[in-house]
């Protein structure tokens, strides 16, 4: 099939079976799969520039399903992701204007390729280890898990060997406060939403994608949001960043929508099937299947800043 | 496999190939006659093309969520999909 906004020849099937395959990944880890859709698209003909853009475009239309299908499941907190938006989209125009600045000078694929690999092995490292700690305490006390209110369904018990870490940033006494019942946090900072929010935006303008690779383990770690509620609420935020994002590459001339709906007819199933398989892990077992994935994507773009085609 | 699981993936499975027959329409009908008219809008008016783009995948996202939740509902409607 031809697209002529692009200049290319792709197969409908192949965009189909790539969407298919990130939308498992998003509906299931609240992540937009840009560091896999990325380097697949590229290898199919599409220049970088459309890349970026048509992957944007396609993360919106997925995430859109997947997040309905999470809000079906109550694993939305709509207060939080609409204070989140805020930090987002002032995280996401940061994020762009260091890019503006770093084109300025040389080097920007490397500098960029190299923060992507640090930030991602960095995650996952810390994710290892996180889950390592609580498998350990898990085995041996029961007595810090959260237990699930009433109705909600058993895989969604989660506990935190780094809960003390949220419970610290629970304890910031910068006002003004909420409360967010939904994630059964009685008192956080404000600002501290803000900030988490501004760093998903901030690498999500400056890495593309809607950077749920960073903003999901943030919300978990530092915020302490039930992992599920996580992922929900984390792909309501990849809707505005992403959505964003479109625009400004469309009037750029980064984007063939063409190609992105034909991507986002796959990614809609998978998204559906990869949310449905939330109900069926528990958080923990969520946040450790998480784990290979930043790796994956360090690998792509060590591949790619090796061979001379960045991924991103 | 429990049979939860067990439902809920033969209901995916025939849930994907009915999609694949809707989806193959969708290519040849709705895809053919946006194509021109897109890359008309794309070398000429850049900010409309940008706003219909996201018009377009926000409401091909809610069409398609809605089309996947009924195609589950009526093939599998005592399953634990709402």
């Amino acid at each position: 099939m031809t697209f002529p906004i692009a200049g290319v020849h792709i197969s409908p099937i192949y965009l189909m079976a790539v969407g298919f395959v990130v939308g498992i990944l998003g509906g299931f880890f609240g992540v937009g799969g840009s560091f896999l859709a990325g380097p697949a698209l590229f290898g199919a003909g599409l220049p970088m520039n459309f890349v970026v853009g048509t992957d944007l475009a396609h993360i919106v239309g997925k995430s859109i399903v997947a997040a309905r299908k999470h809000r079906t499941l109550g694993n939305i907190d709509l207060k939080l992701g609409l204070i989140m938006v805020v930090g987002t989209i002032a995280g996401v125009e940061s994020g762009a204007q260091i890019i503006q600045w770093l084109k300025r000078t040389a080097h920007i694929d490397l500098a960029v390729g190299l923060a992507f690999v640090i930030i991602l092995v960095g995650i996952s490292g810390f994710m290892t280890w996180e889950s390592i700690q609580t498998l350990r305490r898990s085995r041996g006390s029961r007595k810090n898990m959260r237990q699930p209110p009433p109705g909600e369904h058993p895989s969604k018990r989660d506990h935190s060997a780094v809960a003390h870490i949220a419970r610290a940033v629970h304890r910031i006494s910068i006002p003004p406060y909420i409360s967010l019942p939904v994630s059964g946090i009685n008192r956080i900072s404000l600002w501290a939403i803000l900030l988490v929010a501004f760093v998903g935006g901030l690498f999500s303008g400056f890495l593309g994608g809607g950077a749920g690779y960073i903003r999901m383990p943030c919300l978990v770690y530092l915020l302490g949001i039930p992992t599920h509620i996580a992922v929900g609420t984390d792909l309501f935020e990849i809707i505005i960043s992403a959505g964003y994002g479109t625009v400004s590459h469309a009037l750029k001339g980064n984007v063939d929508i063409l190609i992105a709906l034909v991507m986002h007819t796959g990614a809609a199933i998978g998204a559906q099937m990869g949310a449905t398989l939330t109900q069926y892990f528990g958080g923990q077992r969520i946040r450790m299947a998480f784990i290979p994935l930043p790796v994956l994507g360090a690998l792509l773009m060590l591949h790619g800043l090796l061979s001379g085609h960045p991924a991103k | 496999m429990k049979p939860d699981v067990e439902n809920s993936v033969r209901a995916f499975l025939i849930e994907f190939v009915v999609y694949a027959a809707l989806v193959a329409g969708y290519y040849f009908l709705v895809l053919h006659f946006l194509g021109d008219w897109l890359w008309s809008l794309f070398k000429n008016d850049r900010h409309t093309y940008a706003a219909v783009s996201l018009a377009l995948i926000i409401g091909q996202g809610f069409l398609l969520e809605i089309l996947t939740r009924l195609l589950l509902s009526w093939i599998h409607p005592r399953s634990d999909h709402p």
